[in-house]
């Protein structure tokens, strides 16, 4: 009950009474319901268990009344627990084991187990259901725990009997849950459950066989579960409400939400009382049940008058209040009883006569519609569930008053036209005047107000202008006639020009859909990454809507993240559940749905033939604003849009990935079948010229033999110095290359660089010019004397036999440039950056030997000294290579 | 004395290094294996060997730690064989009393020459105060230096280089025993005035200081003054 009277303090009334009634809750005994959703997820158990931790803390517990089933666990469990002995009851000569409740009374335990609350007693017994005898129990200050399964509760009978198709006779009014202390929610996956009756350690009386498999079935039992789940966090939160209500704390709850349910004979009735009770539920709101006794219901059929009746008890069952008011008008008593008791949210079923009937008879549902004052009005039909009404746009309901007063002053200013004209031309002829006054009302003012429009005219017309002027009556009887044709055009042209101009509204707000969705799509055509479409997307949706959008993708493992939002929207991880639900379920949630209306942004999935590829979410900036329905469409179509765009991006980032691996593995291919080629062959000298000498069959002379050696051992040499430059590229690869930088001495480098060479040089005459004066330049000795090494060796390989190679040191722009000349045949231009890429060798006509690695690991140790590379073909023939050290 | 008939201990864990090694040796020396340090520290006390070949990477102990567990009771010769990054172990085993190295692959020519060296060094020669190799030659006594006749004025400190670098003629010095022996023990790491020294010396005495014949420059380690 709410409390407040204006929304700030506590009734103080109010408060007294429910001081008071928490004082009789003091006595009164607590409850504890172990709640699950279906037999055998383990509630008895569960009810065990904690009997057995409480009787650990000393509290006296005894058992009332326990079905283990003859499970074995179970009956484990009973065991150290005193029960209280069985009554039995005569019935039709069976007796029936019931609930003792006076031996538990005199016995007063602190607290008594009572397995199945919803369990109808024998008849005979002091109550016909087992929980009005705990609520005895309850009154004398005993605690129970007891069990249930949330298919028992009175207002998810009808929703449990769709799902299940099966109807369940006992059950409990909403009431007792609603007055529990604790629930306890035993869970159990529908997997695990299902695995347990195979097992069969779930109960089943044989003769329910059949009826019970049916009802095991998965998507029933989830059903099922998700009920039990939604009904125990709506107590929670109710909870919560009561508290903060306690506190004072200012809620963010509706403000007051009043229901009220018409009854009426029809089946329909039912249906109502219970969709009430859940809107009541969802909204926190006081709701009443009202039937309207008008005089020709008095000749109802008994069967009629027993159904309103028990519609009228359920409706106080499930919490409503119910009233019976005779009266003449049932739409008129609804809303006037509506207006006097603050109601919100009128709910009513929609009929069933045909529409003929209901033209010539009237029907509530339109008179309640017509007349219905700010009170919003639900139709519940017997198949969906309740629809708002729509109010069709001509009508613009808001403010009708003045366009009346509008219409009225339109007919008086073409009575006044009318009066000036008059002189001048036949009576007959003013109709035109009239006429246009009402095409005016009917275009402006719209379909109520032009029909007043006519209506004034044709009166002031016969008032003002027919014989006798100033009378109603008319003299010459042919102008009936034309105030007829005048009413009746008058009439019809208000129709149609409104007609007209709705169409016109609508055609204007379709276009204007569209051309947003066409600007959307061209953007969004352009753009290929996801970045850029994530930005059109918030850009466009934010101007079109006025709203803030995230967009939430998911990650490499699946799960959704935020991938881009407007800026200053954060988002929570409350929101982002949500959105992780419509990206699962693919289903819009969260504001203005069926799904979470309480998150603050409205997430609608972004779908593909492929599936859902994120969510799109959208706020508005106003807390109170909602999309029109018109806008929800035209969001569909955007997040269609999108989602097309965003699976767009996603599948040409794939294919691009695809490509990239395609080409590194044909580069890895190529690359080790090279290496594994420069390897080979000098071992394919060493290993021919070693068996060769092996060979006692062979008869070689010196000469021969000394050839052979002098190969095997060069090829050995070159075999050793290409696993260094394999081994040095590798280092290089993985950055484990340390520079040790220390000043060095620039001919000492070039002395031990070609020291280093020694027998490759062979007749090459080697000139070298190193610039007296260098400053000192500090590198790594070892490091830069093997790129030396390299690019000299690179030098003499692409020269002839005997052609010069020239050693140039000096110091320039802030670098030591060492130059390596040679007279070779030069390089093409195209290939001058290349040389120093990995295994790059010029295309030449005679086989080059080597790997082409020496260059690429002198660039990357250059390179890791801050220096730099470069080589350039000679005016007169051959190459230079400089190596550049950066002096500082 | 001969330079042949020596007893050489050869410590290496490659079966095929050491079977090179034996094959080699063998016919001019007797040759003794180890396939680790501790088999090799056993036959030195044992056998009591002229010179020790002993291999970086031994699987039970390092060939540093080898080095200097000998040092700690033997001058024998120690030649050490390792692979050619490893730069910091090989000054690091000099400078604990290894007398040479050799980097792998090498040539059977370079490690006769520098078991001739090392061997030589550790008996005492007849005090010669001149030293001769090539056209350089060195007078102790009178600390003169000729080159092809001409004589060569060096200063103080080249002059101790020089005469350093004969002493172990053929033989590697670390830079830090260089600058250790003559600047003192506080210059250890100032390798670039060593350096700026060697270049000076180079110019003076080598034909051509960018290819120089005599000074070696071993690379990472040190320098080697080449004897022919």
């Amino acid at each position: 009950m709410s409390l407040k009277i204006d929304g700030a303090r506590p009734d103080p009334d109010k408060l007294l009474a429910r001081v008071q009634a928490e004082e009789a809750q003091e006595m009164r005994g607590k409850l504890k319901i172990f709640l699950g959703y279906a037999a055998g997820v383990g509630k008895t158990y569960a009810m065990l268990e904690a009997a057995h931790q409480r009787k650990n803390d000393g509290v006296d517990i005894v058992i009332g009344y326990i079905e283990t089933h003859k499970r074995a666990e179970t009956e484990a469990l009973v065991t150290g627990l005193e029960i209280i002995p069985r009554r039995q009851v005569e019935y039709r000569n069976v007796q029936i084991p019931e609930m003792d409740i006076d031996a538990i009374l005199v016995r007063k335990p602190r607290l008594v187990l009572v397995d199945e609350l919803a369990h109808t007693n024998a008849p005979g017994s002091r109550h016909p259901k087992r929980y009005q005898d705990v609520g005895e129990l309850l009154d004398s200050g005993i605690d129970v725990y007891t069990t249930l399964n949330i298919q028992h509760l009175e207002s998810l009978n009808d929703i449990v009997a769709q799902i299940t198709g099966a109807l369940v006779r006992e059950t409990i009014p909403d009431s007792v849950i609603d007055n529990v202390t604790d629930i306890v929610v035993i869970d159990l996956p529908p997997e695990e459950l299902l695995t347990r009756l195979k097992e069969g350690k779930v109960y089943i009386p044989e003769q329910a066989q059949r009826a019970i498999e049916k009802f095991f079935r998965k998507g029933n039992l989830t059903a099922l579960r998700e009920m039990m789940m939604r009904r125990a966090a709506e107590r929670v939160d109710n909870q919560m409400r009561a508290y903060m209500r306690n506190e004072s704390i200012p809620g963010p709850w509706a403000a007051g939400e009043r229901l009220l349910v018409c009854i009426s004979p029809g089946t329909i009735s039912e249906r109502l009382v219970r969709t009430a009770r859940r809107l009541a539920d969802e909204l926190n709101a006081k709701w009443y049940a009202v039937y309207v006794e008008t005089p020709d219901q008095i000749k109802l059929s008994q069967e009629k008058r027993d159904r309103v009746a028990n519609m009228l008890q359920l409706a106080e069952v499930l919490g409503a209040r119910s009233v019976s008011i005779p009266a003449s008008s049932v739409s008129e008593v609804v809303l006037d009883y509506a207006h006097r008791h603050n109601v919100t949210k009128i709910i009513v079923g929609k009929p069933l006569r045909p529409h003929w009937q209901e033209l010539l008879r009237g029907s509530v549902v339109d008179e309640l519609i017509h007349s219905n004052g700010g009170i919003d009005i639900y139709i519940v039909t017997h198949e969906a569930e309740p629809v708002k009404p729509q109010v069709p746009e001509g009508w613009r309901p808001h403010q009708p008053w003045p366009r009346y007063i509008w219409a009225s002053l339109l007919a008086a200013a073409a009575t006044g036209v009318s009066a000036l004209i008059f002189p001048f031309i036949s009576p007959t002829n003013l109709v035109i005047v009239y006429l246009l006054a009402v095409v005016l009302s009917a275009f402006y003012l719209g379909r109520g107000p032009a029909v007043l429009t006519s209506i004034l005219s044709v009166v002031a017309f016969d008032f003002f202008f027919i014989a006798p002027q100033f009378t109603m009556a008319v003299s010459d009887t042919e102008y009936l006639l034309t105030f007829a044709g005048l009413l009746a055009v008058g009439l019809i042209i208000s129709h149609l020009t409104a007609l007209v101009r709705e169409q016109a509204d609508a055609a204007q707000s379709h276009e204007a859909q569209t051309v947003a969705l066409y600007e959307l799509g061209k953007d969004l055509t352009v753009t290929a990454k996801l970045n850029d479409i994530a930005k059109t997307v918030i850009t466009q949706i934010g101007q079109t809507f006025g709203r803030d959008v995230a967009i939430f993708l998911p990650d490499e493992s699946g799960l959704l993240k935020v991938y881009a939002a407007s800026p200053g929207l954060t988002i929570v991880d409350t929101e982002l559940a949500v959105a992780d639900w419509s990206y699962q379920r693919g289903q819009a949630a969260g504001r203005g749905t069926d799904t979470l209306p309480e998150a603050s942004m409205r997430y609608q999935p972004l779908r593909t033939s492929r599936g859902v590829v994120g969510v799109l979410g959208v706020r508005p900036a106003d807390a109170g604003h909602y999309l029109t329905h018109d806008q929800r469409r035209t969001l569909d179509a955007f997040a269609n849009q999108v989602a097309m765009a965003i699976e767009r991006a996603r599948l040409a980032e794939q294919a691009r990935q695809a490509e990239i691996l395609e080409i590194t593995d044909k580069l890895q291919s190529a690359l080790l079948n090279s290496i594994s080629h420069d390897l080979r062959t000098p071992l394919v000298s060493i290993t021919g010229a070693l068996s060769s000498l092996r060979d006692e069959s062979f008869h070689l002379d010196d000469a021969s033999r000394r050839s052979l050696l002098d190969t095997a051992h060069e090829e050995a040499d070159r075999l050793n110095r290409l696993v260094g430059n394999l081994l040095d590229m590798t280092r290089l690869e993985a950055g484990a290359v340390r520079v040790h930088k220390e000043i060095c001495d620039v001919q000492d480098l070039v002395g031990s660089a070609l020291e280093q060479m020694n027998g490759r040089i062979g007749k090459h005459p080697i000139n070298i010019d190193i610039s007296q004066n260098l400053p000192n330049v500090s590198f790594d000795f070892i490091l830069i004397s093997r790129v030396l090494v390299n690019v000299i060796d690179n030098a003499l390989k692409y020269s002839d036999a005997e052609a010069p190679v020239e050693i140039h040191a000096q110091a320039a722009n802030g670098f030591l440039e060492i130059a390596v000349a040679d007279r070779g045949s030069g390089i093409p231009k195209e290939d001058l950056t290349k040389i120093f890429d990995k295994f790059y060798r010029v295309q030449r006509p005679d086989n080059v030997i080597g790997t082409g690695l020496g260059l690429a690991i002198s660039k990357g140790i250059i390179e890791a000294h801050n220096g730099f590379v470069a080589a350039e073909n000679r005016p007169d023939g051959g190459t230079i290579i400089t190596l550049a050290l950066p002096i500082r | 004395m001969a330079d042949t008939n020596f007893k050489i201990l050869v410590v290496d864990d490659e079966r095929a290094i050491r079977r090179f090694l034996v094959v080699a040796l063998a016919g001019q020396h007797v040759v003794f294996e180890a396939a680790n340090g501790e088999e090799a520290l056993r036959i030195v006390t044992l056998e009591r060997p002229d010179l020790v070949i002993l291999d970086m990477g031994l699987p039970d102990m390092d060939g540093v730690e080898v080095t200097r567990r000998l040092r700690e009771w033997t001058d024998i010769p120690i030649i050490i064989i390792s692979v050619r990054e490893r730069e910091e172990d090989k000054i690091a085993a000099l400078d604990a009393g290894a007398d040479d190295y050799l980097t792998k692959p090498f040539g059977i020519g370079e490690l006769m020459a520098r078991i001739r060296v090392a061997i030589r060094r550790s008996v005492p020669s007849a005090d010669d105060p001149i030293f001769q190799t090539g056209e350089l030659s060195l007078d102790l006594a009178r600390r003169l230096v000729t080159v092809r006749g001409k004589q060569v004025g060096l200063t103080p400190i080249e002059y101790d280089i020089l005469r350093i670098l004969a002493q172990h003629a053929g033989k590697v010095l670390t830079h830090h025993h260089l600058l250790n022996m003559i600047w003192g023990a506080s210059y250890e790491n100032q390798t670039h005035l060593l350096r700026v020294n060697i270049s000076n010396l180079r110019a003076k005495i080598e034909d051509d200081a960018s290819r120089p014949k005599y000074i070696l420059t071993e690379l990472g380690v040190g320098y080697r003054l080449k004897s022919f």
